[in-house]
Parts: structure tokens; C-alpha cells; sequence
């Protein structure tokens, strides 16, 4: 064994990578093909590639307008999860005040309660009773607090040296202080981390902006290219082109930024991200 | 400073500190995020629980309605509705096709990609793509690679299922479950490679001085040690199966073929939202969650508490 086992090893983990890539790559011929071509010989094109299904999509879709809704609704999100986060974060890691055990309490009992279960009356809140629906602050309110967030930043916050904050007191800096001078400077690994982890949630959420958006747009890539997969592919010219066009578009950006920060995306970030 | 002082701050406590603690500043720091918590997630808890014991309909804006006290009226609703009964069902075949083939795959391929020489982040790459890709964009290539006339069945050829996969009342919930499998097994490798790294070395030279071959020793030794992380992925796995909406949603068509596929999230949806039954919805909502929780707790007993 030895040598031999790791050779097969290698080669079988080969052909699984390769099936597991194969539909992001018929994605991609299948967008570029004016005819949909399901022969074996189909996915593997050597001429005949065209973008007309890109143009087919966006004249249905309107792709940047959506690839905008997505943007603002993502770095939404975003800003909300590493802003609230960290000043949470900070205080449940870094300082003593009435209610943080509490708090750090219900935190915990927050990650059991499902979304599934506060989709109705989340809906009625902030669609009937706030007025929110199409409106950007609808669909990213229910995101804007990330819990993973607040437990990556506490985590790094709490590994920072104790010395480093007794130095700040003795100097007499306040705990604002501390934490704009001391503490942030620091802290970029972390937000790096979280907006990693958070990144593909909003840009790929799809119910909730589907729930609280019925104006076109408005709506994310994600929700515009669903409607368009279920209602009106049909009367395009190569329905399943312009589909997995609209779909590239959708996952390219998710899928640049991944393969650009893989090496940050290691399994420690995850672990803590899910464990606490 | 010296060993003996106390960390930071002064012993003396003037009457402010017994009351906020020793930094105030926390409480305006955390305000924003317990803000959210009330407002995002107890309140709405507790709201939903309410409407489920009430009979609550959707008014016209500003109107102002009675819903009466129902009793248990929206849960014997739930319970006999059969279409909820076979979005349970379908669950289930969900989790006996997912579960174990998400937990299998992912801890081979986690003990495969810990130990392989070239091409490392290659492999990492291709098996965590799915994972970051919204399902919406890869829905639509499945629904190309399995339908009827589609690059499946072609090479299939004359085993290609009749009626074809997602309009196959025995195979849809099937593919959604593969389906899932290949989306989050990135997920699942990250998971059991964090374990993996935590399994003492000493532990795989013990097994071989005893004369533990390869095989013998990812059942004796690795198993047994990323157990933990095992118990977390069928968590994982039944919450995903419990939540599952935008497949059944668009790979299916919205559960079909006549609800071989529904989910109860989805059932939720079509109930709750598209036939105004808010009150039911609630109610099977909190159905759910409960069986989430009750199977959850098994689980824990099961693959957690043995030892």
C-alpha cells in the first residue's frame, strides 16, 4: 500500500472534483449555445458558440438593475453584520455591564429558534405592519444582526492579550477609546472572516426577498431570475439558454469572490462560525 | 502591574457600577444587536405562537379585526391536513436519502482531501463550489440535466426512467435530495476537516502498531473520533431538510407532481401567504419546530450521550 493507495486516492478525488464541477460547466455551454444540444457530444461544443441568450435574458430581466437590488441588498446585509456585530461582539468579549451574561444567554437560545417559524409573522410585521414591503430596508431588516457575526468577533475579541487593554486603562483611555484605538485597528482578520461567511447568504437568499418583494425592480438577481425560471421562460426563444445565462450572471460574482479569498476560507473560520 | 492586583478597574464601586456594571459603555454597544433579538426574533416567536392559537386572517390595511381565541382548532387543522401529512413524508424520504449519504461522503472526502499531495486546492475548490453558488443559478441547470429529453436520461438511454425525474412521483423528492447533497458537501467536508485536525496523531500510530490496516483504521479510529462533528452534520442535515423551500419551489415546480414534493416550509408558503391562512400556517410552523427539536434531542442521545 502506501504510494499505491494515495495514487488511487488522487485520481478517484480527480473524477469527484470533476463530476462535482461538471453542471457549473454545462452551465456555461448551455448559456453559450443557441440551441439547447442535450447529445453527449452537446456539452462538449466546438463551434457555434454565441451570447445571444445573454441578450435574450437581459432584455427580459433587466440584469444590471437586478445585479444592483442584489448588490444593495448584500452590502446591506453586510455593513449591518460587521458594524452591529463587532460593537456587540466587543462588549460581550471585552466589558462587564448589566444584562451582557443575559444577553450572551439569549444568544445562544437565538440559534435554535428557526427561521421557518417566524416566517409568518415576520411577513406580517414587516410587510403589513411596518409597510416595508419593496423596499430595500424590508428585505435586509431580519439580516442586518447576524449572530455568527457577533460570536466570530467575540471569539477574536477575547483571544486578544489582556495587557493590551490594562496598558489602554492605566493610560486613562475610555472604553470608547480602547475600542477605536486599540481594538479595531486589529480587527480586520475578523471582518474578513465574517464578510466571507456572510457574503453568500444575502447574495444567495432567495425567500425572504421573494416574500417582500412583487415589484420587478426591486428584486434581487436571485428573486428575478426564479420568477423568470417559473412564469415566463416560455415564450422565450431558447428558454433553458437564457435561464442558465441569467444563472451565470447570478453565480459568478459569489463564485470570483470564493476562488479570489479560498485561501481564507479555511475550515477553522467555519468550525468557530457554527460551534461559537 | 503585579500578579496580585485584580484585573483592571478599581476596587471601590460607587453606586452607578452596581447598577450598569463596570463598564456602561457595553450596554449602548450591545443595544443595537438586543434591539434586533427583540424586535427580529422573540418577538415575532412569541407572535407566531399567538396567531397559532388564534383565528387570525388578513385584513385590509387599517382595519381593525377581531381574532378570536381558537384553542387547539389551527393545530387539529395542521395535523389532519393531508397534504401536511405528506410534506412530512416526503421529509423523511429527504433525510434517509440525504443524511446518510451527506455524512458518508463528507468524512471520506474529508479523510481523502487531509491527506492528498497535488492539486489541493483544486479539489478544495470544486467541492465547495456548489456550496457557494445560490441555488437559484444551479436549480436551472438541473432542471436541464434531468429533464425528460436531458443529458441524464440520453445517457441513460433506454433505463431512463418513465415518467422522467422531477415529474416521477417516487423520484422527485429523490433528486432534491441529491440534489442538496452536492450543494452542501463543501459545507459538510469543511466540517469534518476541522474535526479531522483534531484527532491525535498517537491514536492512528496505536491502531497500526497493532496491526490495523487502512480500512480498519477509519472505522476503529477516525469514526468514533470526529463523532461529535458527526452528530453536528445530521443536525445540520435535519434542519436543511426542515427548511428546505426554494427546490422544491423551482426544481419541482412548486412540489409537484401533485405534491410528491412539497416541503412543509412550502406547504407554509402556499398556505399561509398565497391562500390567506396565516393561523395555520403558524400552527404547522410551530408543528415543525417542535419535530425538529424532539428529533434533534434523539439525536443527541444517540450520537452524543453513548459514552
Amino acid at each position: 500500500m502506501g504510494r499505491w493507495s494515495a495514487a488511487v486516492r488522487q485520481v478517484l478525488l480527480f473524477l469527484g472534483a470533476l463530476i462535482f464541477l461538471f453542471p457549473f460547466w454545462y452551465m456555461l455551454i448551455g448559456s453559450l449555445q443557441s440551441e439547447p444540444d442535450t447529445s453527449l457530444r452537446g456539452a462538449f461544443p466546438v463551434t457555434g458558440l454565441t451570447l445571444d441568450n445573454y441578450r435574450d435574458i437581459n432584455s427580459r430581466v433587466h440584469l444590471l438593475r437586478s445585479l444592483v437590488n442584489s448588490g444593495v441588498f448584500t452590502g446591506g446585509v453586510l455593513l449591518g453584520t460587521v458594524v452591529f456585530g463587532m460593537l456587540a461582539g466587543y462588549a460581550l468579549a471585552r466589558l462587564r455591564f448589566r444584562g451582557g451574561g443575559t444577553l450572551f444567554a439569549l444568544v445562544l437560545l437565538v440559534q435554535v429558534i428557526p427561521f421557518q417559524l417566524l416566517l409568518i409573522p415576520l411577513y406580517v410585521l414587516v410587510v403589513r405592519d411596518y409597510g416595508l414591503a419593496d423596499t430595500y430596508l424590508g428585505m435586509i431588516l431580519p439580516f442586518a444582526v447576524n449572530t455568527t457575526a457577533v460570536f466570530v468577533f467575540r471569539q477574536f475579541f477575547l483571544q486578544l492579550p489582556d495587557e493590551l487593554f490594562s496598558a489602554a486603562r492605566l493610560d486613562g483611555a475610555g472604553e470608547l477609546r480602547i475600542l477605536w484605538s486599540v481594538a479595531l485597528p486589529l480587527v480586520r482578520p475578523a471582518v474578513l472572516t465574517t464578510v466571507l461567511l456572510t457574503f453568500i447568504g444575502p447574495w444567495n437568499e432567495f425567500l425572504w426577498p421573494f416574500l417582500v418583494t412583487k415589484n420587478p425592480d426591486l428584486q434581487p438577481l436571485a428573486v428575478s431570475l426564479a420568477n423568470y425560471l417559473s412564469n415566463v421562460s416560455a415564450r422565450a426563444a431558447n428558454p433553458v439558454g437564457a435561464i442558465l445565462a441569467g444563472a451565470c450572471v447570478l453565480a459568478a460574482p459569489a463564485v470570483a469572490l470564493f476562488v479570489a479569498c479560498q485561501r481564507q476560507f479555511v475550515s477553522t473560520d467555519v468550525g468557530s462560525g457554527v460551534k461559537g | 502591574m503585579t500578579t496580585t492586583a485584580p484585573p483592571a478597574g478599581p476596587v471601590r464601586r460607587n453606586r452607578s457600577e452596581t447598577l450598569f456594571g463596570r463598564h456602561p459603555v457595553g450596554m449602548i454597544l450591545a443595544a443595537p444587536y438586543a434591539v434586533h433579538l427583540a424586535v427580529v426574533f422573540a418577538y415575532p416567536f412569541a407572535f407566531s405562537v399567538w396567531i397559532s392559537f388564534h383565528d387570525y386572517f388578513f385584513a385590509a390595511p387599517g382595519v381593525v379585526v377581531d381574532h378570536p381565541f381558537a384553542g387547539l382548532d389551527n393545530y387539529r387543522a395542521v395535523l389532519s391536513d393531508p397534504a401536511v401529512r405528506q410534506a412530512f413524508r416526503n421529509i423523511l424520504v429527504f433525510l434517509v436519502v440525504n443524511v446518510p449519504l451527506t455524512t458518508g461522503l463528507a468524512l471520506v472526502l474529508a479523510v481523502a482531501l487531509d491527506r492528498v499531495v497535488h492539486a489541493r486546492t483544486f479539489l478544495r475548490v470544486a467541492f465547495y463550489l456548489p456550496y457557494v453558488t445560490a441555488s437559484v443559478a444551479v436549480v436551472g441547470v438541473w432542471l436541464f440535466l434531468f429533464s425528460s429529453g436531458g443529458l441524464v436520461n440520453t445517457l441513460l438511454g433506454p433505463l431512463a426512467p418513465e415518467p422522467s425525474w422531477l415529474v416521477n412521483a417516487n423520484l422527485a423528492m429523490p433528486v432534491i435530495a441529491l440534489f442538496v447533497t452536492w450543494k452542501q458537501l463543501g459545507f459538510f467536508i469543511l466540517l469534518y476537516l476541522a474535526a479531522l485536525q483534531n484527532v491525535p496523531g498517537e491514536l492512528y500510530e496505536s491502531a497500526s502498531v497493532d496491526g490495523a490496516n487502512g480500512w480498519h483504521r477509519f472505522w476503529s479510529v477516525t469514526v468514533p473520533a470526529v463523532r461529535p462533528a458527526t452528530a453536528l452534520v445530521v443536525i445540520l442535515g435535519l434542519i436543511t431538510g426542515a427548511n428546505l423551500f426554494t427546490e422544491p419551489y423551482l426544481l419541482t415546480g412548486g412540489g409537484g407532481p401533485s405534491g410528491a414534493s412539497a416541503s412543509p416550509v412550502l406547504v407554509m408558503y402556499q398556505r399561509g401567504l398565497q391562500q390567506g391562512e396565516p393561523d395555520f400556517a403558524a400552527a404547522l410552523g410551530v408543528v415543525l419546530v417542535a419535530g425538529v427539536l424532539v428529533v434533534a434531542y434523539v439525536n443527541r442521545r444517540f450520537l452524543e450521550g453513548r459514552d
